[in-house]
């Protein structure tokens, strides 16, 4: 089985996009979206949910106030400055990591489990997915990624699929490592801003601290061509291939806005094209991978 | 009166990333000058990209993690037990400790029968400070590798000096770094296009600003694009739309070049300076 991540640093790049085209066109894979706080791979790809589950992220401290004799020292110990002046639990603080119910001397507080998101399991006209909604404010998006890419696993050995396609979160903190260990191939998504140019060098960074073999996608090239050139010729020099180099089209909102993805809403746009020809080289350099 | 006297904390986030929340955030830092400009999009800072600062100075960011003795340790396991990271790991004669997974709780040290554990200090980034004419720009960069921007944000946040114009760049998304951005601030400018992706996110942002009762209004970017329903949801929400930018071919290209546009198209100077007046007035400040 293969996995691949799609990733980009920089949010908007064109991410999700992308990865609703590539999961039309490999017809066979499982679709995971671990964009667990921001998720909108949903919106392109309708799934039905056929299965839903709790997420128990972190804990939270709760504080028995007909034991709790005000003496101080939970609010002295707690480094996440979680307790307030009136001994109250701040849930938005709180990392429920248990040292106030430890130095507590009459045992008055206890952890307790919150519920701080969902994970779901869904069908799609395209195939199988795996994709979660954390709720609002939460922490522990890591481990809500990690759970959407167990289920996309179970998925895929279940219904014998040979390939995941993961949607990556923006960044490259925890959501984004828990997207790409163990990953086969990330893609990455990029554009020819300077910030664009700045996040993919760190995410190339990334992807090489977890020994993960990287491509690179250029979107929207042709709104700074000398950029794009740029990202091309730090690839040639690094030995990464650039995979795809998609054009601007505002046929890709028109798309988003009917809720398709460009592979099917216009497969005779050069985007769709281009996304095309990059599936076909990504797929064949991942068939080699494993011969 | 001058339009920044007296201090206010202005943060700009918006759930989807790219939507142009840092473009927003330099133009009006630069629009209404002498501010304290903090990047707390930590994973991948960009502000300076476009503000090109003078960089002062630079300092390490660390936390505590755990560091056994393993002279005093007789392998009990309370200490793996009590974790609820799992960052240590404890089997008979080894202990093993997962510094990316430590949340510097200090709880380990304090179960530890024997005294076994103390705390050192574990790199996770770097702060950099630098100067644009009168304004400031602190920002931090977390290190490649490294799962968790919160204690950087934290770090960042510091340095807010009360009694400025703070103008804090929030990192995407709505979890626990956006959580850490926006805390404290007297108002969010929330930064949206108007597509359903723009929306969806928006919406989910929407709800984490209610719970935190921080005052916010909407700046609508690439304005053209998409369709109608941000505005309807804006409407029947009654969130004031403080601003639109039109999707225009030279804005963009301008900010591919890493040149912020109200500097080349003047006409934007007054507009970003008239946003801030009206965050002002909405925040009660």
């Amino acid at each position: 089985m293969k996995q691949l991540t799609v990733l980009s640093g920089k949010g908007g790049t064109g991410k999700t996009t992308i990865t609703a085209s590539l999961a039309v066109l490999a017809k066979n894979a499982v679709v995971a979206d671990c964009d667990v706080d921001a998720p909108d791979l949903h919106l392109l790809l309708h799934p039905s949910v056929v299965k839903t589950q709790e997420f128990k992220g972190s804990k939270l401290a709760v504080i028995d106030k007909s034991k709790c004799i005000e003496c101080g020292l939970c609010r002295e110990k707690c480094r996440f400055d979680a307790i307030t002046e009136n001994f109250e639990v701040d849930p938005i603080a709180c990392e429920g990591c248990g040292v106030c119910t430890i130095v507590c001397p009459v045992s008055a507080i206890t952890l307790t489990e919150r519920i701080s998101g969902h994970a779901y399991v869904s069908k799609t006209k395209y195939g199988f997915m795996a994709h979660a909604m954390l709720s609002p404010g939460e922490a522990n998006s890591g481990k809500l990624a990690t759970l959407v890419r167990q289920n996309a696993k179970i998925l895929a050995e279940k219904e014998h699929r040979d390939l995941i396609i993961i949607d990556g979160p923006p960044g490259i903190g925890c959501p984004v490592i828990a997207s790409v260990t163990g990953i086969d191939a990330g893609l990455v998504i990029t554009e020819p801003t300077m910030s664009g140019i700045h996040d993919f060098e760190r995410a190339l960074q990334l992807l090489k601290h977890f020994n993960v073999t990287p491509f690179v996608c250029v979107n929207m090239y042709d709104i700074n061509k000398d950029n794009a050139e740029k990202i091309v010729s730090f690839c040639r020099e690094n030995d990464i291939e650039v995979v795809g180099k998609i054009p601007f089209n505002p046929v890709v909102t028109e798309a988003m806005v009917n809720g398709k993805p460009i592979a099917e809403y216009a497969p005779e746009s050069d985007v769709a094209k281009e996304i095309g020809n990059m599936w076909k080289k990504v797929l064949s350099a991942l068939q080699y991978k494993s011969g | 009166m001058p339009r920044n006297a007296g201090g206010i904390i202005v943060a700009i986030a918006s759930g989807k990333g790219g939507t142009g929340k840092t473009s927003v955030a330099v133009n009006m830092a630069l629009s209404i000058g002498n501010v304290q400009f903090l990047d707390c999009d930590v994973e991948e800072p960009n502000a300076h990209l476009l503000l090109h600062p003078e960089i002062a100075q630079t300092e390490p960011v660390y936390v505590l993690v755990p560091i056994v003795n393993e002279e005093l340790c007789d392998y009990c396991g309370k200490c793996a037990d009590f974790c609820q990271y799992n960052a240590i790991f404890v089997s008979p004669g080894k202990v093993l400790i997962f510094p990316e997974l430590c949340h510097s709780c200090g709880g380990c040290a304090i179960v530890c029968p024997k005294k076994a554990i103390s705390e050192e200090q574990h790199r996770i980034g770097t702060l950099k400070f630098g100067l644009v004419s009168d304004s400031k720009i602190v920002y931090g960069e977390l290190d490649v590798g490294e799962p968790m921007a919160v204690p950087v944000i934290r770090e960042v946040k510091r340095r807010i000096k009360r009694g400025k114009t703070v103008i804090l760049d929030s990192p995407p998304g709505t979890s626990c770094p956006v959580i850490e951005t926006v805390k404290g601030s007297d108002f969010c400018v929330l930064v949206t296009e108007p597509t359903p992706f723009g929306l969806h996110d928006l919406r989910i942002t929407v709800q984490v600003l209610e719970d935190m009762a921080i005052p916010f209004g909407v700046v609508v970017n690439r304005a053209g694009i998409g369709d109608k329903k941000v505005y309807e949801y804006c409407e029947e929400k009654r969130i004031p739309i403080l601003l639109e930018i039109p999707h225009q071919r030279k804005i963009a290209e301008l900010y591919s070049r890493g040149v912020p546009f109200s500097l080349e198209m003047p006409e934007w100077k007054p507009r970003f300076q008239a946003l801030f007046d009206e965050v002002r007035k909405l925040a009660g400040k």
